[in-house]
């Protein structure tokens, strides 16, 4: 008897305190090479921890908190996503704000609320550059996504803050981004860049777009925003998504680009 | 059913329904389910369809079927066409008979543009999923969690 080998394979590892899940669909799901970038992208988001991470004390971007170096000494990593940040504030009229990110301490530079959907999306270059397959790549419920040859979206299941063991909706996405933000993610509050306090009229944004850094930088703005949110995503071309206030009632968008 | 085709002609945009719903579809799930959302209000962005219609008349209790081909619309990344299939005043298919396809990061456009949010929420369990998009995943969530299951399950 013989048994056709999966055309699926997952991969997970626990990076920047979150799970890091890979899952592969197609041809090459057990080839070394496929599992060679799967380690690649592994190893470019501890590398992106160890630049970019609030936690530790020698990584770049506390030293430049402190102000032991200056920006323009920084890497180039760096230095691309504090131009990010600065985009991010632009697009979202201030409501995404790095430098009003850490309680108590406006004017400091956090970019946190960027880096782990920034460093996805470069990490997962390891995972375009292979043929015959598609993928989708989760960093902590945030999702970017690539179909195979197949064309089969991904089915992206969106949580209820709620209860976990439901979902609010369900997306089919082929290429793209999902991110989702909320006001109490990661133990660490959403703060309004207004008022600097947390934001708490959303308890869960997500955005969908072509973009995953995009729609990370739009869901997390849209949780600092507030309720008002539900009419600012009318303007975010090219994306759908889903907004839940703290009263439960879900908003739904799906703009053309 | 004629009357619906210029309805059809003067409200929809390929563009949105290539999206599936208009763009004022934001509000609350509560206000009851919408099939295809065509005809939402404020979603013109003035490109009439061209109305290529085979509708038949009235006085039969046979299925009305018409096709109505959307104007092209230019995008940012080509240009796209839909065409809709009504039946009885309902339409039963949109389909894309012009899209970017020039290769590449279009095709990938192009492929990007149709995610929609079914709108039941469901037990996650009972529901179809490769992944899950939520807020409140740390390492510490994660076991138990629906999205652990996932990867076991692929392991």
């Amino acid at each position: 008897m013989t048994r056709t080998a999966p055309d699926r394979r997952a991969w997970v590892e626990q990076i920047m305190g979150m799970p890091i899940s890979v899952h592969v669909r197609g041809a090459g799901a057990r080839d070394a090479a496929t599992a060679r970038a799967v380690e690649s992208v592994f190893a470019d988001l501890r590398a992106a921890d160890a630049m970019f991470s609030t936690y530790r004390e020698d990584s770049q971007i506390r030293r430049l908190q402190r102000g032991e170096v200056a920006l323009a000494d920084c890497s180039t990593a760096v230095r691309e996503v504090w131009l990010l940040c600065g985009t991010a504030l632009e697009r979202t009229d201030g409501a995404f704000d790095a430098w009003a990110a850490v309680p108590g301490s406006p004017g400091t530079f956090d970019p946190t609320g960027l880096v782990k959907t920034w460093a996805v999306t470069h990490a997962a270059g390891h995972l375009r550059a292979l043929t015959g397959l598609g993928f989708a790549l989760g960093a902590g419920g945030d999702i970017l996504v690539q179909t195979g040859p197949d064309q089969t979206p991904w089915q992206i299941g969106i949580e209820d803050p709620r209860d976990t063991s439901r979902v609010l909706a369900t997306v089919p996405v082929a290429d793209g981004g999902v991110a989702t933000s909320g006001v109490a993610a990661r133990g660490q509050h959403i703060l309004d860049p207004r008022t600097g306090e947390p934001a708490t009229e959303i308890l869960s944004a997500t955005v969908i777009g072509p973009s995953l850094l995009w729609a990370d930088v739009f869901a997390t703005a849209a949780v600092a925003r507030g309720a008002s949110a539900v009419d600012w995503v009318h303007g975010l071309h090219g994306t759908s998504g889903l907004i839940m206030l703290t009263d439960g009632t879900v908003h739904r968008w799906s703009n053309a680009p | 059913m004629r009357r619906i085709i210029v309805a059809l002609g003067t409200t929809a945009t390929g563009l949105v329904l290539l999206f599936s719903w208009p763009t004022s579809w934001n509000r609350p799930v509560a206000a009851g389910g919408q099939a295809v959302g065509l005809g939402g209000a404020g979603t013109s962005q003035g490109t009439a369809a061209t109305g290529a219609s085979s509708s038949s008349g009235s006085g039969t209790t046979a299925p009305v079927t018409a096709t109505v081909d959307g104007a092209m619309v230019q995008t940012p990344y080509g240009n796209v066409q839909v065409r809709l299939t009504v039946a009885d005043g309902t339409v039963t298919s949109a389909e894309a008979i012009a899209y970017p396809d020039r290769g590449g990061r279009d095709v990938q456009i192009s492929n990007y543009a149709i995610p929609i949010l079914s709108q039941e929420a469901v037990q996650a369990q009972s529901a179809n999923i490769d992944m899950v998009s939520g807020a409140t995943f740390t390492s510490r969530g994660y076991i138990q969690s629906l999205q652990d299951a996932l990867d076991q399950a692929n392991l």
